[in-house]
């Protein structure tokens, strides 16, 4: 399962790429190939305050819901609308075009308790076994 | 679907190994560790329209009910009226409880004049068999036959032609609802044209060993043709679908058949059975609730305990719902107090706390007759193509 460098992970299968003025966050491989077959995503709204690890975006796949929590704390600055209208594309690149929302962080110093992909990639290990 | 953890270890059914060699996510049911689905629940459940599916459902229960006295012993426990019901045939039907409360709902196949099979559901086969066997009088032998078998259902439009290339029995000229044996497989072997998916398909009730190779030879025949091995995922979505009540969920013990829109099982006049009395009863002070079928133009998933409204007052309940894999839309099904049932009525559905449309249509969502271009239209506007 892919797990790209130079994110930062979540053990709730959460990823977050930080640029200058805001993160990016999205769900990992591991967690759409879990969903399988998504039919439906609630993003926040733009402007709302987020809280790291409370839920900000559902996702539905055709037998549950589930939540998606934020990385980070902070403020939404952008939601990707491409994904409400086709919610496929989170299973189909989960990093790229399948991207959830965009926060501006207000608390940095929350960057430090996120995993490494190699962490990451350790959590995934314990848990199959 | 209602995943229950089990209490003890999980059971397997004798295709345990095959499912894990075709890669299946398994899951907790009733007990059982079952596929939940192979690939994919959306391209399984459309191999199951387009082309077929087979599903192990060796979690289901099979009881014979033998002897003289067979048929007027079920007839007193079932509501239809299995005296028309001719050898090598079949017959959706419900066991009540003396309240008229559906306790489960059974297909009973007619195998001869006084052989009969009964598959039960998995989650009530213990209960099923305990009542059946408190209601065993006279010449008649009740026996759960399940252990060391299995169901195969194959279904889909292309399940015929292909079982009757695999299998050295009859299928094409099998009815809709027919049995028959297959003498080749072992003492109480069958093949059935039923199933629940709401479209063409076959039942096989087998031994475990020939039911390995039937399911091997199935999936063999798949992979040229697009059939696929179909887990429990997909088969709840294809019989929400095709507007298939699922027992535990729409109905149980508290819903008369009237409510649950089964009134065309019941044999009023074929004399006395259990329950009859209270749904005498009932038909006289009428129904306090109605089973309907529910379509959202878009959004989220309605799922069961959701709450329906009209206006601002809550009028009932979802009992099961889904995404419609061929309509591509949301649909669900429930009970409504009878004054909000009517079709075409302007629901909500509260889904975390928020409120979204839903459009009470005809029941089932899908037919094998309906067309391509029906489907779009169906999609695009319930009202238009359901009146």
């Amino acid at each position: 399962m892919e797990i790209p460098d130079g994110l930062f992970y979540t053990k709730t299968h959460e990823w977050a790429r930080r640029e200058a003025q805001e993160t990016v966050v999205g769900i990992t491989a591991h967690a759409q190939d879990e969903l399988r077959d998504i039919v439906f995503i609630e993003l926040p709204k733009v402007g709302r305050t987020v809280s790291r690890g409370q839920p900000a975006a559902v996702i539905e796949s055709v037998k549950a819901a589930f939540d998606i929590y934020a990385p980070v704390s902070g403020t939404i600055t952008r939601v990707n609308d491409a994904v409400v209208q086709s919610p496929q594309a989170v299973n189909q690149d989960c990093y790229g075009q399948g991207w959830l929302f965009a926060v501006a962080p207000s608390t940095p110093a929350e960057f430090a308790t996120l995993l490494s992909s190699a962490d990451y990639a350790s959590v995934l290990k314990a848990a199959s076994h | 679907m209602t995943a229950l953890t089990p209490a003890g270890p999980a059971r397997r059914t004798g295709l345990y190994q095959r499912h894990l060699e075709l890669g299946a996510k398994m899951t907790a049911f009733h007990g059982w560790e079952m596929p939940l689905y192979y690939t994919s629940i959306i391209e399984e459940h459309r191999a199951v329209r387009e082309v077929f599916g087979i599903f192990d459902v060796s979690h289901m229960g099979q009881v014979l009910v033998t002897g003289p006295e067979a048929l007027p012993t079920l007839n007193r426990l079932v509501v239809s009226d299995l005296g028309h019901l001719g050898e090598g045939r079949a017959c959706y039907t419900l066991l009540l409880n003396e309240h008229g409360g559906i306790l489960d709902d059974v297909i009973v196949f007619r195998l001869g004049p006084e052989d009969f099979l009964v598959i039960v559901n998995c989650a009530t086969h213990e209960a099923d068999v305990a009542w059946l066997q408190a209601h065993q009088q006279g010449r008649v032998t009740m026996t759960d036959i399940s252990e060391g078998r299995a169901i195969l259902a194959v279904q889909g439009p292309k399940a015929c032609r292909t079982l009757e290339q695999l299998l050295d029995t009859r299928v094409t000229t099998l009815g809709r609802f027919g049995v028959a044996p297959i003498r080749t497989m072992g003492p109480d072997a069958c093949l059935a044209r039923t199933g629940y998916t709401g479209g063409d398909g076959f039942e096989l009730f087998l031994p475990n060993t020939h039911a390995v190779r039937v399911w091997n030879l199935v999936v063999n025949a798949g992979q040229g043709l697009g059939g696929l091995p179909v887990g429990l995922g997909a088969r709840d979505t294809l019989r929400v679908e095709a507007g298939l009540r699922l027992y535990g969920a729409d109905m149980d013990a508290q819903t008369t058949p009237w409510e649950a829109g089964l009134g065309w099982t019941v044999a009023m006049q074929k004399g006395e059975f259990i329950g009859r009395e209270a749904l005498v009863r009932q038909r006289e002070v009428g129904i306090p609730r109605v089973f309907i079928g529910i379509q959202l133009a878009s959004g989220p998933v309605p799922r069961q305990g959701m709450e329906l409204r009209l206006g601002d007052r809550r009028v009932g309940t979802v009992t099961s719902g889904t995404y419609s894999p061929l309509l591509q839309q949301p649909i669900g099904m429930g009970y409504v107090e009878p004054t909000a049932a009517k079709l075409g009525t302007r629901l909500t559905v509260t889904v975390r706390s928020q409120r979204y449309e839903a459009t009470i249509v005809k029941l089932p969502f899908w037919t094998p007759r309906m067309t391509p271009a029906a489907r779009l239209t169906a999609g695009a506007s319930p009202l238009e193509s359901r009146t």
